[in-house]
């Protein structure tokens, strides 16, 4: 498959667009066990799709295949953990002049899966995409939108949470899942219109945490109960667009919103941030920290900018790696790092500015914790590499 | 013999003898006249002239010669009878001269003869007396050798008088010590014991002496133990106390004894005082914390009231209705009695103890103990202690001094305090206490200004409040009036904020009026009546270190940093400050930056004279420091007030069902109110800010249209379709249209100005407004509102930025964006925009 873009600018960068102004909502990065990281890309309003995108990371290719989301506009999309071809979205149907946001759960077709996709010689295939194939509903109409759908992280596949509007719902998937049934819910009580805006499961405490946001508020839910085990009021100024569970250090949560900042909670003392950053010049949509080295915060804001940054203060290595006795023993190579090894200060890496509009969505890369991807309004998206020189400062 | 005839005869030889003695025989005559002077001149004329008849060398025979010569008969006849004449005078003088003196001659010759008679009356009479005083001679020496042997027995007599008269006192000596004893005249008993201790002793070996002797031994001890009693006793007074020490001291009493008993007496007396200003301490501090917190409160009340507060008179407990009045005694008062009290009876003690122990003339034994060097070593450790304790006491009244309203009283009491501290320095010299004192001036001194910066610093606050509530005043009537009326804005929005610039004028001079009270008080410890203002820390490190960096510059930090309190607090918790606040404290440091630190520091360096001695803050860096706060402040106040009209905005655009909205047919309430509030917000931020620079407007700034849903490329666009090479074009143009855009940074700091404020605000709004579209779908109606409302802005908001291009730029976006969440993407023709908008 010949694409469209392909602009390599950098040795670490490619930028790609995909669609014509039309806004792409999520990036998602599926487990998936091959180097080469698919990605999942949501399609513009007229014609919702979803866009696989492969990168071959040696050879510095792209490739991409597409499938047709016809029940409606995609607004999250996330993969299952457990199969690698069953997807998840929530998606806007247009009904009768209404606009109804519903959840799903989809299956890829066979063709994707067994890697016989669109061949790249074969230009046409595009034209005729293939549809998803429909495993259930995730909905309730007494429940309202569903705003966003969320896998158990590291689970088998079998659990799922959609937070609709005001509710939480906790669904158990049949072993094929084409059967969803709510276990349980919770809801949101208070003055005025509740709406969760997002959410995050958490992947400590055995899966049993779940982290929501809505309005200027961060709430923490016990899934075994269903009942909410802490609120941090006023987390931001303003409205919080995003959260992400510190993966190796449980308690700790990062959140992001319009009032352009980042913070850090300890959720054991929500009184004060841990830190907060204040780096973009406006509302911070994304936030997420590697996976294996969650001094990495990526950041993605509605001024057009990614920002990296590396958070040692507060991440679980503050201190970096120890160095081995046996190391040391290498002589002049090591005197090198010795110097660089100076406890790194919480710093901004670096910062993108290839978007030129508003970038909605950042994810790192789930195979190879140094590639990430972030997707601007205008289509663009674009994979970065961390820099060569931390990427060494964090590993030796 | 006059002139003429001497001129008229020169050149004669004189006559030898003759002429001689005639002249000797006149000058003889002329002396006895009486003529001597006259003559010397004519003898000097006389001796060259022959012819002149009255010099010494006239010759006759020439004047004769020279008178046939030269006159004629008649004149000769004249001359004749002339001479005659002359002649005849003379010899009447001569006759009477000699008949006086043969007068004068014969008395003389009479006395002399009576003399001689008289002197040999007399002859005989001497005789006569030395006859008599050979004969008295003779009588005494006869008496005289008859008396001696009666006279050695009389001498004999009286020594043994003397002898038993003085026996006679040893004998008296212990009754009279005893009677002394009864009578209290111990002075008196121990002058005779001294007198008679000597002898006592040399005449021991006797018995009948050696009962005197210790008969006085036990009358003595028991003096002594009387004295000794009296002594601890401690009723009797200064003066009786040391007279019993000097009578103790005689009695050879161990005098470190003395010294101990002297001080501890002299101390229960200072103990006693001490404990009375102690008294005077206590109430206020048991009566409960209300007296003291109470003038926490105080003293910003108080300086506002009276900022030039002082009337040295009245204790400043009578300001305070929280005091009772009696309840505490001012500090002048206080310190006085201190002074009265303590120091001045610690002055006579010291005095006193000099006298008796340090200062006495050393008498053999004594001198050998060394006292005075004991005793001073004594006298500085008592002088110490006590000190300690009364020092204690005053700081503990000095620490109670809370209100700031009257420095001088404190001043002065504290100046009253060191000064009365000199005279024991005087006293005694080497002491630690008045440097102790000092010290105690200078920690006050320190806590003072510590408290006038607590205080300047709640003044602060209080006015900050103040500015506060007015600005809410005026600012509910503004909002109500301008809710209603639709772009009234000038007019409604003129009224509310129209004092901000009096607010800010008087907000500043009330402060500053504060800063110089303030100062004026602190240099009261400088004035050079006070005697502490000479010492080294009041000349140096008072006036750099504590006024200048202390004080002035830890306001001026405190007021940037409140400042910049109110971004960080108000901020998260969505602007609990008024926007207005925010602008007008931004200004306040504005001005601060750029004249009134300068101006501050220039006035506490010239009224302190403060010579640097330590680095000290520079006038730039609190420059920098207040301009940073200004700029953090105005940049918050572009965001709170951006985010007012943003949230705005946003309710709009969420609340609504863009969808399923009706044909538009007017411009949407929230645009008039966001045009109104933008209006209001020019006009306040133009109150207090400078216009300036914007970029040049196009002619038709408010016509322009919005290219983005231009036919053609609608076309492309909406496709019906998938094709992916052409939504490429479309895309490129866009992307291509913003590479040469320059990126807009949406909370992006702000100039001093107010083009520049109303530029961040709009930003800010309009991409909020941007960002809640692309989160919306919209119907064909909905997307010809969002034109509609869109072309109203441009109309309108334009000219409050400086640069019209990034309004365009950004409506462009939104509309360009409304129409790609379109599902129905048919837009208004421009016409039907452009009379909508102005139908209003």
């Amino acid at each position: 498959m010949t694409e469209e873009e392909l602009i390599p600018t950098s040795s670490s960068l490619l930028s790609f667009s995909l669609f014509p102004c039309c806004r792409p909502l999520s990036v998602s990065l599926s487990r998936s066990p091959s180097l080469s990281p698919p990605l999942f890309l949501s399609p513009p309003l007229s014609f919702p799709q979803i866009h696989i995108i492969d990168f071959d990371d040696e050879n510095n290719i792209i490739s991409k295949s597409v499938l047709l989301h016809q029940a409606g506009e995609i607004w999250h999309i996330s993969a299952s953990p457990a199969d690698k071809a069953v997807l998840s979205t929530c998606y806007n149907k247009t009904s009768e002049s209404r606009v109804v946001t519903c959840g799903a759960v989809w299956r890829m077709p066979p063709e994707w899966e067994s890697g016989s996709h669109e061949s790249p010689d074969d230009p046409h295939n595009s034209h005729n995409p293939q549809n998803l194939e429909l495993l259930c509903h995730l909905d309730n109409s007494a429940h309202g939108n569903a705003s966003s759908v969320l896998w158990e992280p590291m689970g088998d596949g079998t659990r799922v949470i959609s937070l609709a509007d005001n509710h939480a719902l906790l669904w158990d998937l049949t072993e094929s899942s084409t059967q969803a049934t709510i276990s349980s819910s919770a809801t949101l009580e208070g003055k005025g219109q509740l709406k969760f805006t997002s959410g995050k499961w958490g992947p400590h405490h055995n899966c049993t945490q779940l982290a929501t946001a809505n309005d200027t508020a961060i709430r923490g839910w016990d899934l075994r109960t269903m009942s909410q085990i802490y609120c941090i009021e006023n987390a931001h100024g303003q409205l919080v667009r995003d959260l992400d569970f510190n993966p190796n250090k449980q308690y700790y949560l990062a959140s992001c919103g319009d009032d352009c900042k980042v913070k850090f909670w300890d959720v054991r003392n929500i009184n004060e941030p841990v830190k907060s950053l204040e780096e973009h010049s406006h509302w911070v949509w994304s936030v997420r920290y590697n996976h294996s080295h969650d001094q990495l915060v990526l950041t993605g804001s509605s001024d057009s900018r990614v920002i990296l940054s590396n958070m040692v203060s507060i991440s679980s290595e503050p201190f970096g790696h120890l160095v081995d006795d046996d190391d040391l023993s290498d002589g002049e190579d090591n005197h090198q790092y010795d110097k660089s090894k100076e406890p790194l200060q919480d710093s901004i890496i670096s910062t993108y500015e290839e978007h030129e509009d508003s970038v909605y969505a950042v994810e790192w890369s789930s195979a190879d914790p140094w590639l990430f991807a972030s997707l601007s309004y205008d289509g663009r998206l674009v994979i970065n590499r961390v820099p060569r020189a931390l990427k060494y400062h964090i590993l030796l | 013999m006059d002139g003429d005839i001497n001129a008229t005869a020169p050149g004669t030889t004189p006559p030898d003898t003759d002429p001689a003695r005639k002249r000797r025989v006149h000058g003889m005559l002329k002396l006895y006249y009486g003529l001597n002077e006259e003559g010397k001149t004519v003898d000097q004329a006389e001796s060259m002239d022959p012819c002149d008849i009255n010099g010494p060398h006239f010759d006759p025979e020439v004047y004769l010669n020279k008178l046939r010569r030269e006159c004629s008969l008649g004149e000769l006849m004249d001359q004749e009878t002339c001479m005659v004449k002359q002649i005849r005078s003379l010899d009447s003088d001569m006759q009477t001269l000699v008949y006086e003196n043969y007068n004068k001659f014969i008395s003389a010759t009479d006395t002399i003869r009576k003399m001689k008679n008289d002197f040999k009356k007399m002859e005989d009479e001497m005789d006569c007396l030395s006859t008599n005083m050979a004969s008295i001679t003779d009588f005494s020496a006869r008496i005289s050798g008859t008396l001696q042997d009666q006279h050695a027995q009389i001498t004999k007599l009286s020594g043994v008088h003397t002898l038993l008269r003085k026996l006679q006192f040893l004998f008296e000596l212990p009754a009279r010590l005893n009677k002394c004893l009864e009578l209290q005249a111990y002075a008196q008993a121990v002058s005779s014991h001294r007198r008679a201790r000597c002898v006592l002793q040399q005449y021991s070996h006797m018995p009948s002496f050696r009962g005197i002797q210790d008969d006085c031994h036990a009358i003595m001890d028991k003096l002594a133990q009387e004295l000794r009693q009296k002594f601890r006793d401690g009723g009797s007074s200064a003066k009786d106390l040391s007279e019993c020490v000097e009578l103790l001291l005689q009695l050879d009493e161990p005098a470190e004894e003395l010294c101990d008993k002297f001080l501890s007496h002299a101390q229960s007396r200072l103990e006693a005082d001490l404990l009375g200003l102690e008294a005077e301490l206590r109430p206020p501090l048991s009566s409960g914390p209300t007296a003291v917190t109470d003038p926490y409160t105080g003293p910003a009340r108080r300086l506002s009231v009276e900022p030039t507060a002082g009337s040295p008179t009245g204790p400043s407990s009578l300001n305070n209705p929280f005091l009772s009045p009696s309840s505490r005694t001012d500090i002048l008062e206080f310190i006085d009695r201190g002074c009265n009290e303590f120091v001045s009876s610690l002055c006579l003690v010291i005095a006193s103890y000099q006298e008796l122990f340090v200062n006495r003339p050393q008498e053999g034994e004594l001198a050998s103990k060394n006292i005075p060097q004991m005793a001073i070593g004594k006298l500085h450790a008592f002088v110490d202690a006590l000190a300690t304790r009364y020092f204690s006491l005053v700081e503990r009244r000095i620490q109670e001094e809370k209100s700031v309203g009257d420095n001088s009283l404190l001043v002065r009491a504290l100046d009253r305090f060191h000064r009365r501290l000199q005279a024991v320095a005087k006293l005694l010299p080497g002491s630690a206490v008045p440097s102790q004192g000092t010290e105690i001036v200078v920690r006050a001194a320190r806590e003072r200004i510590k408290q006038y910066l607590a205080a300047l610093q709640s003044f602060y606050l209080n006015s900050l409040t103040d500015v506060r509530q007015a600005l809410a005043a005026p600012r509910l009537g503004g909002s109500s009036a301008g809710g209603g009326s639709h772009l009234g804005g000038p007019a409604t929005g003129k009224d509310a904020p129209a004092s901000l610039p009096e607010l800010l004028s008087t907000l500043s001079a009330s402060i500053l009026n504060q800063i110089k009270s303030v100062l004026a008080s602190v240099h009261l410890f400088t004035a050079k009546d006070i005697t502490f203002s000479n010492k080294p820390y009041f000349k140096g490190e008072f006036c750099s270190h504590g006024v200048r960096e202390s004080l002035v510059v830890n306001f001026i930090k405190f007021v940037c940093q409140s400042s910049r309190q109110f971004c960080e607090s108000a901020g998260d918790r969505g602007g609990s400050t008024p926007p207005a606040l925010l602008l007008l404290l931004s200004r306040l440091c504005l001005d601060y930056e750029t004249s009134t630190i300068t101006y501050i520091l220039t006035l506490t360096d010239e009224q302190f004279l403060v010579q640097h001695h330590s680095p000290v803050t520079a006038v730039t860096a609190l420059c920098g420091e207040a301009r940073e706060a200004a700029q953090k402040l105005l940049n918050h106040y572009v965001k709170v007030q951006g985010l007012i009209i943003s949230q705005m905005l946003r309710k709009s655009v969420e609340t609504r069902d863009w969808v399923n909205t009706i044909e538009p047919r007017n411009v949407r309430a929230v645009m008039k109110r966001v045009v109104e509030d933008t209006t209001s917000i020019d006009v306040q931020v133009g109150l207090l800010y400078e216009e300036g620079v914007r970029k040049a407007h196009s002619s038709d700034s408010s016509k322009r249209t919005f290219s983005v849903y231009s036919s053609s490329r609608q076309q492309t666009r909406y496709a019906p379709s998938y094709t992916p090479s052409a939504p490429m074009d479309t895309n490129l143009l866009s992307n291509i249209h913003k590479l040469f855009s320059e990126r807009v940074e949406i909370f992006s700091p702000v100039e001093f100005n107010k083009v520049s404020v109303l530029t961040g605000i709009i930003k800010i709004s309009l991409k909020t407004f941007l960002e809640c579209v692309r989160l919306r779908t919209f119907g064909r109606y909905g997307l010809q509102q969002i034109q509609v409302d869109c072309h109203y802005l441009q109309m309108y908001l334009w000219r409050f930025v400086s640069d019209e291009n990034l309004v365009h730029f950004l409506l462009d976006e939104i509309v360009g964006s409304t129409a790609h969440r379109c599902l129905d993407p048919a837009p208004m023709e421009q016409s039907v925009i452009e009379v909508i908008c102005e139908r209003g």
